[in-house]
């Protein structure tokens, strides 16, 4: 198993004729990922191509979800219409939407959030790279890959990565692929203030996941959801969990790059978040270097 | 984005929420005009404040010696003379650094007495993503203090986006700062606008520090916004041309203009240790490997996840106007990029540039190997590390 999504899930594209989306529908196709429908309203009917596959395009999720039976999408909708798109991706009764688009209004978030209660479909996002469960073939693949991240750095095992930020993802996985380590599952949740899925979902879902041995869990200055999954962990963890959190060297009140990445009246530091993983008993990598190599240590 | 006191004053003003009266102005001359027309309109006292976006106004000092961001003008020819004592000179309060800011527009408002000062905030809860009205009886005050201080004395409502604010909600707030009669209806009328601004404009923040009950010249208490700050959700400007056309360039560093005008995120900090990075999370921990290995970063620098050629050329520009920058860390992970097109943009920057400064490039990713073997031979003297800790410390190093 894994956690989310395995090489069996069905993946549509919402947004797989825009230059970012096609982009990365072709490079989910050559992972091995089942993309099986793309939605551009007002191009029903036709067909993305790559590589001889040919992948259908529906006007609404709701027609793709009927025809090809997708139970999870990656929107690459752009920011004005993001809000709509995960809205209808809930409506059309999807388990698991990412939403990979960067630059959605916090308002609109605010209210998706707030529509989205009560329904089965989980949010992942939005300004996320999105996950990867690795497949069992060479550089990983047959995984399913929904999103933007590189597919080849994973390896198929054990680990479970969840993370805000996608490049310090990628460096986290390279870091226990290049030690003959594989990954379970590896979960960007996103930069943004206000997203869909938390550090606690994914670490909750780690630990009941009988594959996952071992997780690294990647923070950053902002909010307070790593000392939220800290304390969780901290009373109900099970399983060994390694730690880095972004941004000790930030200025307070300045957005640092992400828009959720800002210390603010003091809350959201670096040693407080670091402060709460060692209350939690989860092991302190000192740099970003350190992240793989703290988590085997703990694993010995 | 964050805009100034008095574009503050005019959003809200069109949501129906009280703010004294007066109006913002460039020249002396308007000053005085503004001034006479305030007294005439029967005003015994008024206020001039400096409108920068730094904080610690008040208590800040003009390079020129005058004392003091916001005054108060009992006579025509007093407020005239605080004006030609603002408009053009500079201003160092705690918040702007020793160079200060030019304060080129001043707020020449009605200074009505204060009798209560309260505090009023909407901000976004991201514990619960929903909107949360905060307001406190301790007004006028550091309410990072109250907080800490006297938590109890800080009420909050949150806001349900699918309804809105409720009117039940405001008479709650209204009721716990101890409102009664007119001002407790006044003040759930103003309630209600704060939270419409907020919505409406999209809003970070809006703060009201102190709102106040004053005394008109009649004699009759109001409850208005003596001061107010709002930051903007830079996402949302797309929609909001009005409010776009408030940016103040001239509050922003020229370093991060520039640098918007390539997708680049840019902070400039105070180190010597410059650093390029894709991706905001890595750009955040390069920063804080560098510091771990005892360097100082000189800035943040997200090229983005992709990073074209042009943009890596952009920021080493960028990175290079900066005259306390000793060395140069590139640290790039290339995903889905390929690795020997960052290496060729680096080795093209570097030569358009002319760059003199020690130079660590940490390349790690897709074709990472093909990228190594262009730096390699493009006979430029740079050192490369082989992860971020390695080259961190080889950064450090360089530059002593």
């Amino acid at each position: 198993m894994a956690i989310l999504v395995t090489p069996q899930t069905k993946v549509l594209v919402q947004g797989i004729t825009g230059s970012f989306g096609a982009r990365h529908a072709q490079l989910s196709l050559d992972y091995g990922t089942q993309v099986v429908a793309g939605v551009t309203p007002g191009k029903g009917g036709q067909f993305f191509e790559h590589k001889g596959t040919k992948v259908p395009i529906f006007d609404t999720v709701a027609d793709a979800v009927k025809q090809t039976g997708a139970t999870a999408s990656a929107v690459f909708v752009p920011p004005p219409f993001a809000a709509d798109a995960i809205l209808e991706g809930v409506d059309a009764g999807l388990e698991l939407v990412v939403a990979i688009t960067e630059g959605i209004p916090v308002r609109d978030m605010v209210a998706v959030k707030r529509a989205m209660g009560g329904s089965k479909t989980r949010l992942i996002g939005p300004n996320c790279p999105g996950l990867v469960t690795p497949g069992t073939g060479p550089d990983s693949h047959g995984g399913c890959r929904i999103g933007i991240a590189p597919g080849y750095i994973h390896k198929k095992g054990h680990i479970g990565v969840v993370s805000r930020s996608g490049t310090l993802t990628y460096e986290a996985v390279y870091q226990l692929t290049t030690r003959g380590v594989g990954q379970s599952t590896c979960v960007g949740i996103g930069g943004d203030p206000v997203n869909g899925t938390s550090h606690l979902d994914v670490i909750q879902m780690f630990m009941a996941d009988p594959e996952t041995h071992g997780i690294i869990m990647i923070g950053e200055i902002g909010g307070s959801a790593e000392e939220e999954a800290a304390d969780w962990i901290r009373q109900h963890g099970t399983k060994p969990v390694a730690g880095f959190i972004a941004g000790a060297t930030a200025p307070p009140g300045r957005r640092m790059g992400h828009a959720g990445a800002i210390v603010s009246g003091g809350k959201g530091t670096a040693e407080a978040k670091i402060e709460a993983f060692r209350a939690a008993g989860i092991g302190i990598a000192a740099t970003p270097s350190d992240m793989a190599d703290t988590l085997l240590k703990m694993m010995k | 984005m964050n805009i100034h006191e008095y574009q503050a004053k005019q959003l809200l003003k069109q949501y129906g929420v009280a703010v004294p009266p007066g109006e913002p102005c460039t020249t002396v001359a308007e000053a005085r005009a503004i001034s006479e027309k305030l007294f005439n309109a029967g005003q015994k006292l008024l206020v001039i404040k400096s409108q920068i976006h730094a904080g610690g106004r008040g208590k800040g000092t003009f390079t020129h010696g005058f004392q003091g961001g916001v005054k108060l003008a009992k006579t025509l020819d007093e407020a005239v003379h605080i004006a030609e004592n603002m408009l053009g000179k500079t201003l160092v309060t705690k918040q702007t650094g020793p160079d200060g800011r030019v304060v080129s527009t001043i707020l020449v408002a009605g200074a009505e007495k204060i009798k209560r000062e309260f505090y009023l905030a909407v901000l976004l809860d991201r514990a619960n993503s929903r909107p949360l009205i905060m307001a406190s009886t301790e007004g006028g005050v550091d309410i990072e203090e109250v907080a800490e201080k006297t938590p109890e004395k800080i009420v909050k409502e949150w806001v349900d986006p699918a309804v809105g604010l409720q009117a039940f909600q405001a008479r709650k707030i209204a009721s716990a700062l101890g409102l009664k009669g007119d001002l407790f209806n006044q003040a759930c009328k103003l309630i209600a606008g704060v939270y419409k601004t907020w919505w409406e404009c999209d809003a970070a923040m809006v703060e009201i520090n102190p709102l106040a009950i004053c005394e008109t010249p009649e004699g009759k208490e109001t409850i208005v916004c003596v001061d107010a700050k709002i930051g903007l959700d830079d996402n949302a400007l797309y929609r909001h041309k009005d409010i776009l056309a408030m940016r103040d360039l001239a509050e922003e560093s020229p370093l991060e203009v520039e640098a918007s005008k390539f997708s680049l995120n840019y902070i400039k900090l105070d180190g010597n240790i410059a650093c390029l990075v894709n991706g905001a999370g890595l750009a955040m921990s390069t920063m804080d490997i560098i510091q771990h290995f005892g360097g100082s970063p000189a800035n943040f620098l997200d090229v983005g996840g992709g990073a074209s050629k042009e943009q890596v050329t952009a920021a080493f520009k960028i990175i290079l106007t900066d005259p306390s920058v000793k060395g140069i860390l590139v640290n790039i992970f290339g995903g889905i990029m390929d690795c020997n097109v960052i290496a060729t943009g680096i080795v093209e920057a570097v030569k358009e540039t002319g760059l003199t400064l020690p130079l660590v490039v940490r390349l790690e990713g897709n074709n990472v190997k093909a990228g190594q073997q262009t730096l390699a031979t493009s006979g430029l003297t740079l050192i490369t590390g082989d992860t971020m800790a390695d080259a961190a410390q080889k950064v450090v190093k360089a530059v002593g």
